[in-house]
C-alpha cells in the first residue's frame, strides 16, 4: 500500500503539482479578498468588480481604454527597442560610440522617466507624443545597456573561430555577435517592457483623456472603488500576458543556450 | 636558391620572439624559436605551462603576431588568419546556436560556396568524424568528445592545408581522449594535412606525431626535437610496444627534467 501511494505521488509531475498549487493559491487569495470585503474592510467584492468590468465593457469604455494604453505602450516600447539595439551594438563594437553615448545613458538611467514628464508635457503639449516619449525612454534605457553588455561579453574564442574560418568583420558581426547577444537583448526587452508598462500607467494617471490609468484617476474622483479594482486587475493581467509572450519568444530564440 | 632539396617546408618559423607586457614588466613568451614543418607532417608540441606553445600556435594562426622574427606558411609571411589554416580550440568554440551541420558549413558559407555543394561537403566530413546521427543536433546535445569531433569536421570542411590544434583533447576524459586520438589519426590518414598539435600529455604527443617538439619555459623556447619513427597506423600494438615506451620516456625526461643538463 505504501509503495502504491508513493508511485501515485510520483505519477504527478513536479510541474503539474506547481500548476495545481498556483491555481489553489489564486483561488484562495480571491476567497480571502471576498471574505475581507464582506467583513469590515471597505473593498468591493469580486462580483462587484466583475459587474463594474461588464458595465465598462458594455459602454465600450473598457475596450477603448485597453486599446489606448496598449497602443501607447507598444509604440513607445517598439520605438525604444528599435533605437536601443543599434545603439547598444555601436557601443559594444566601437570605442568612439561608447565614449559618446555612455555618459548620457548613465545619467538618464538614474532618472525615473516619469520624473521627466513635467518637462516633456511643457515641451510637447498634452497629446500622445509626451506619453509615448517617456515610454520610449523607459524601454530604450533598459534595452540599450543589456544589448551593450551582450556585445562586450561575446566569447572571444567564438570570434577567433569565425576569423580562422575566413569571416570578415561584417560576417563576424552579423553571424556571431548578433546571435550571441540575442539572449541579453531579450532580457533587456523584458525589463524594458515592464518598465514601459509601469511608466505608461503612471503617465496616464497624470495626463490622459483615455487609457486604464485615466479611467482609474477618473474613478477616484467619484469614489468608484470597483472601477479602480478593474483597472488594477487589467494592468496586472495585461502586463503578465505581454511578459509571457516575450518569454515564449525568448525560449524560442535562445533555446540553444546551455543551461546548468 | 636555398639548400632545400625537395619542396619548401609548409611551415617555417624563424627566430620568433614574442614579448607580452606584464605588470609593467616584460614577459618573454617565446625567444629564438626556429621550426620547420614539412608537407603532411604531423608535429606535436609538448611542454610545461608558460612555455609559449599556445602563443606559437596563435602566431601561425594569425591571431597573434611575433614581436620579432617571422612565421611563414607556404613561403609567405603570416598576416592575419586565413582559411588555408584551420584551427581547433581546446574549448571547441562551436557556435551554440547552429546545428552540427550548420557549424560545419560555416566556413563554406563564408567562402561563398553554393548551398548544394556546402551540404555535400559538410555531409562528407560529418560522416568522416562519425557524427551522421547528430547532424541536426545543437551543440548542447553533444558530449565533449562529440563537440570536438564536430570542430574537427568544421576545420576540415574549408579544406585547409594546415591544421593547428591547441590542446584539443585537453578537456576530455582519458578514455574518450584515446578514442579521439585514434579517430584523428584515421581522419588524417584519409585526408592528409600538415598538422601542428599542441598538448601537455606526453603519451598523446608520442602516439600522434612524426616528431615531438619539446618546449621549455622562462623564456619559452624549443628545448629538444625528438623524431618518432613508429609506423602508422598507430595501433594498440604500437601503443604497447617497447619502442613506444622508450620514446615516451625520452620525451618525459625532456619535459620534466629540463633544468638538469641532459646527456643527449
Amino acid at each position: 500500500m505504501a509503495t502504491a501511494s508513493l508511485t501515485t505521488r510520483r505519477g504527478i509531475s513536479p510541474s503539474a503539482r506547481l500548476v495545481v498549487l498556483n491555481i489553489a493559491s489564486v483561488v484562495g487569495g480571491i476567497a480571502l479578498w471576498w471574505y475581507l470585503a464582506e467583513h469590515g474592510f471597505n473593498f468591493p467584492t469580486p462580483p462587484e468588480v466583475v459587474e463594474a468590468a461588464v458595465d465598462l465593457w458594455q459602454k465600450g469604455l473598457l475596450q477603448e481604454d485597453v486599446m489606448a494604453s496598449l497602443g501607447r505602450v507598444l509604440s513607445g516600447f517598439l520605438l525604444g527597442t528599435a533605437a536601443a539595439v543599434p545603439t547598444g551594438f555601436l557601443m559594444g563594437w566601437y570605442v568612439v560610440a561608447r565614449g559618446i553615448f555612455e555618459p548620457w545613458i548613465q545619467f538618464f538611467r538614474t532618472i525615473p522617466p516619469l520624473a521627466l514628464l513635467p518637462l516633456v508635457l511643457v515641451l510637447m503639449g498634452i497629446g500622445e507624443t509626451p506619453k509615448i516619449f517617456v515610454i520610449f525612454l523607459a524601454a530604450f534605457l533598459a534595452s540599450v545597456i543589456s544589448t551593450y553588455q551582450g556585445v562586450v561579453s561575446v566569447d572571444r574564442t567564438l570570434i577567433n573561430a569565425a576569423r580562422v574560418l575566413g569571416a570578415n568583420d561584417w560576417i563576424i558581426f552579423s553571424r556571431v555577435v548578433v546571435p550571441a547577444s540575442t539572449p541579453f537583448i531579450l532580457v533587456g526587452m523584458r525589463v524594458g517592457l515592464g518598465s514601459a508598462w509601469a511608466t505608461l500607467v503612471a503617465a496616464e494617471l497624470l495626463a490622459a483623456q483615455a487609457g486604464i490609468g485615466h479611467r482609474m484617476q477618473f474613478a477616484q474622483i467619484y469614489y468608484d472603488l470597483p472601477t479602480i479594482f478593474v483597472g488594477i486587475v487589467l494592468i496586472g493581467v495585461l502586463g503578465l500576458i505581454m511578459d509571457r509572450l516575450l518569454l515564449a519568444a525568448e525560449e524560442k530564440l535562445t533555446g540553444w543556450q546551455e543551461r546548468r | 636558391m636555398t639548400e632545400q632539396t625537395g619542396t619548401a617546408p609548409r611551415i617555417s618559423v624563424r627566430g620568433v620572439r614574442k614579448v607580452f607586457p606584464l605588470k609593467g614588466e616584460e614577459f618573454v613568451a617565446l625567444n629564438g624559436v626556429d621550426l620547420e614543418i614539412a608537407d603532411n607532417e604531423f608535429v606535436t608540441v609538448v611542454g610545461p605551462s608558460g612555455c609559449g606553445k599556445s602563443t606559437l600556435l596563435n602566431i601561425l594562426a594569425g591571431l597573434d603576431s611575433p614581436t620579432s622574427g617571422e612565421a611563414l606558411v607556404g613561403g609567405a609571411a603570416v598576416n592575419g588568419p586565413g582559411p588555408e589554416r584551420g584551427v581547433i580550440f581546446q574549448q571547441y568554440a562551436l557556435f551554440p546556436w547552429l546545428t552540427v551541420r550548420k557549424n560545419v558549413e560555416f566556413g563554406l558559407k563564408t567562402a561563398g560556396v553554393g548551398k548544394a555543394e556546402r551540404r555535400e561537403r559538410a555531409e562528407h566530413f560529418i560522416s568522416l568524424v562519425g557524427l551522421d546521427q547528430f547532424a541536426d543536433a545543437l551543440p548542447k546535445m553533444l558530449s565533449g568528445g562529440m563537440k570536438q569531433r564536430c570542430a574537427i569536421a568544421r576545420a576540415y570542411a574549408v579544406n585547409p592545408e594546415i591544421l593547428l590544434m591547441d590542446e584539443p583533447f585537453g578537456a576530455l576524459d582519458a578514455l574518450t581522449r584515446v578514442k579521439l586520438q585514434e579517430q584523428l589519426l584515421d581522419t588524417w590518414s584519409a585526408e592528409k594535412r600538415t598538422v601542428m598539435f599542441i598538448t601537455h600529455d606526453v603519451d598523446e604527443a608520442v602516439i600522434l606525431g612524426n616528431r615531438v617538439v619539446v618546449m621549455a619555459a622562462r623564456p619559452g623556447r624549443i628545448f629538444e626535437v625528438i623524431d618518432v619513427d613508429l609506423p602508422y597506423p598507430r595501433t594498440e600494438e604500437v601503443r604497447l610496444s617497447p619502442e613506444f615506451s622508450e620514446l615516451r620516456n625520452r620525451v618525459w625526461t625532456a619535459v620534466y627534467h629540463q633544468s638538469e643538463p641532459g646527456e643527449h
